[in-house]
């Protein structure tokens, strides 16, 4: 491999756009020297380049594929301000412990994006680039949207704060389950666990991502039943309760009609799919925003992209795209369940949902400090093989603001429904109030438990069939940074 | 009916050793404590009255205790909750709410259905507490 020094560039113009093809970074998509603009969007990517491909001329390849290059010369360049719209790798550094992977670090004018547009945007940074030859796979680990771009976006449409005073639900993570089976029921028989859930003592239920208005149930049943079950419940609570009425369907209108319907029925949320795309997220967003409604996405096929480390996309990034396009909820992991998640990467990710400012930390996977400039806190949820007696685990990794969710862990419940949404709020309260109190509930919470489990039967029930479920799996997607130990 | 509204209503009710304990954290995390009382706990009855303001400047939990034991002399028959309000910012709101008071028996709520067109339902959630007619002047 030739080893360029860092001003490789060509600087003779004459030179410099002669016919044919040119390395990138003699191009002047390699900047070593260049210092980030505070109005720059930064994105790092984690590169394998092919076998001979030296790390920065596939860091600038991939500055210029994801911004204003082509693969040959192109005069017209000439015509343009075309060292402004360049974007500029400006750093590589090897991954720890990884051969032949670097994560390259590239700075974007803000004037290469629309603004308030996450398709604009990512149709540049996830763009072409993304099937580039000369590299082996290319992930995108993390980006740094400065408040001048921020600031063009709505953000969420409730947020965290507005969504517990409209809830009147403060101090706790809220309670949810998915309803199951997640095909088949009747808008009847749906409705049904709906209620049992909500009355049980839970404050959400959910549609699952896949039910939207299928043959044995189409949509407008499930929302009657549905608000049937939620009205039945807070009568009998005192309670504000709500169900994620799923209005993904295969256009906009569709969705728009089945949002007005759930509206007119004065459900306090509607819900999305991540496969509807970023373009009606952010049209929901706005429509979620205008009715007063929350918006509860759930990321159906992000697996597909964000699992493996070296390629696709972090899911730290979807998730500040999606506080940016403006759902309320994102699904974010929960470190014990059955769903991939590395507690380290998770801390990262829930910082991007609901912190004001992230400050960059490597061991959780954040490479760049992020004020979030006002844009509301997105409420995260847990959801996905967790049960009752992972309560104090759930609290410590997760804190108090999310959505907890125990779909078979609420309606798989050996004595019923309400029973198990029964056991699942009383675990919650007990170690809420434990930790308020000052109770250490990381190696106290089983005992703890058993305390509150004791004279209450449906606990006990919970804690017994679900005690021996863990998901001990390694995860694939962790982070790439270990503290380093300090002296004491 | 037992109303579920707060953190901890799924639990034994709160001694007043626990109470203070959950005061002591709200103090700890840097929140003013406030204590509010209403007979009409309807889900969307946000404003209950407010037994004074937020106490801002209160240091020791002993001193809500005492206003809560004031405000129960006089309100025992009605709904207490205590409140945490944070003014910090990206917050400035509230950030814990647990009742402390209730009445031996609760009335509960009526849910009245109004059939709309289609298969359409109009809901409405009616107090049981407060469809009655006053039977003396209502006490602020």
């Amino acid at each position: 491999m030739d080893t360029l020094p860092p001003g490789d560039k060509i600087t003779d113009m004459k030179e410099r756009y002669r016919s044919g093809v040119l390395k990138y970074r003699q191009m002047g998509y390699w900047e070593p020297e260049y210092e980030p603009k505070d109005t720059d969007v930064l994105a790092v990517f984690r590169i394998s380049p092919q076998d001979g491909v030296d790390p920065e001329e596939a860091a600038a390849a991939v500055a210029g594929e994801s911004s204003t290059a082509t693969w040959t010369v192109v005069w017209t360049d000439r015509l343009t301000a075309c060292e402004y719209y360049r974007a500029k790798a400006y750093k590589v550094e090897a991954v720890p412990g990884q051969e032949g992977q670097w994560f390259a670090y590239i700075a974007y004018d803000l004037d290469l994006f629309e603004e308030g547009s996450i398709a604009n945007l990512t149709a540049s940074i996830i763009g072409n680039v993304f099937g580039f030859k000369p590299l082996k796979a290319l992930r995108l680990e993390d980006m740094r949207i400065p408040p001048h771009y921020l600031k063009t976006f709505q953000g969420p449409a409730t947020g965290i704060v507005v969504e517990r005073e409209r809830l009147n639900c403060f101090g706790r993570p809220l309670l949810g389950a998915t309803m199951k089976p997640k095909l088949g029921l009747s808008g009847r028989n749906y409705g049904r666990v709906v209620y049992e859930a909500l009355k049980g003592g839970l404050d959400f239920t959910k549609d699952d991502e896949n039910i939207n208005s299928q043959p044995f149930m189409h949509w407008r049943d499930r929302y009657l039943y549905c608000m049937e079950g939620v009205n039945k419940a807070m009568a009998e609570t005192g309670e504000v309760k709500g169900t994620y009425l799923n209005v993904t369907a295969g256009t906009m209108e569709e969705m728009y009609e089945r949002a007005e319907f759930a509206k007119a029925l004065g459900s306090v949320i509607i819900m999305i799919d991540l496969v509807i795309g970023y373009t009606a997220i952010q049209s929901m967003a706005k429509w979620a925003r205008k009715n007063d409604m929350i918006l509860h996405l759930h990321r159906a096929g992000h697996g597909t992209y964000t699992r493996q480390k070296n390629h696709g996309i972090s899911f730290r990034v979807i998730a500040k795209w999606m506080r940016m396009a403006g759902v309320d909820h994102i699904h974010a992991g929960t470190v014990v369940g059955k769903l991939e998640g590395d507690p380290a990467v998770i801390a990262g990710i829930y910082d991007t949902c609901r912190e004001i400012y992230v400050k960059k930390d490597l061991t959780h996977g954040v490479f760049f400090d992020q004020p979030w400039a006002s844009l509301k806190r997105m409420m995260p949820v847990a959801s996905g093989g967790i049960h009752a007696g992972q309560m104090h685990q759930l609290l410590t990794y997760l804190g108090e603001d999310v959505i907890l969710q125990f779909g078979g862990g609420t309606i798989g419940h050996p004595d019923g429904i309400q029973a198990g949404a029964q056991a699942n709020r009383v675990a919650l309260e007990t170690i809420v109030k434990a930790r308020n109190e000052g109770r250490d509930i990381w190696n106290e919470g089983p005992q703890i438990l058993s305390e509150a489990a004791k004279w209450c039967r449906p606990l006990r029930a919970a804690l017994d069939t679900w005690k021996d479920v863990t998901f001990n799996y390694a995860s694939t997607d962790s982070v790439d940074f270990v503290p380093t130990p300090t002296p004491a | 009916m037992k109303v579920t509204q707060g953190q901890f209503s799924f639990l034994p009710d709160l001694t007043d050793d626990e109470i203070k304990m959950q005061i002591e954290y709200a103090l700890n995390q840097g929140y003013a404590v406030a204590i509010e009382y209403t007979d009409d706990p309807h889900p969307r009855n946000v404003f209950w009255s407010m037994w004074g303001n937020p106490m801002f400047d209160l240091r020791d939990p002993a001193g809500a205790m005492m206003e809560l034991e004031a405000c129960r002399a006089e309100h025992g028959g009605k709904y207490i909750k205590i409140l945490a309000f944070d003014s910090k910012k990206g917050w400035e709101s509230v950030r814990l709410s647990f009742m402390v008071n209730r009445p031996a028996f609760e009335p509960g709520f009526e849910l009245v259905r109004q059939e709309g067109p289609g298969r359409q339902l109009r809901y409405t959630l009616r107090s049981h507490s407060t469809s009655r007619a006053p039977v003396s002047e209502p006490s602020l």
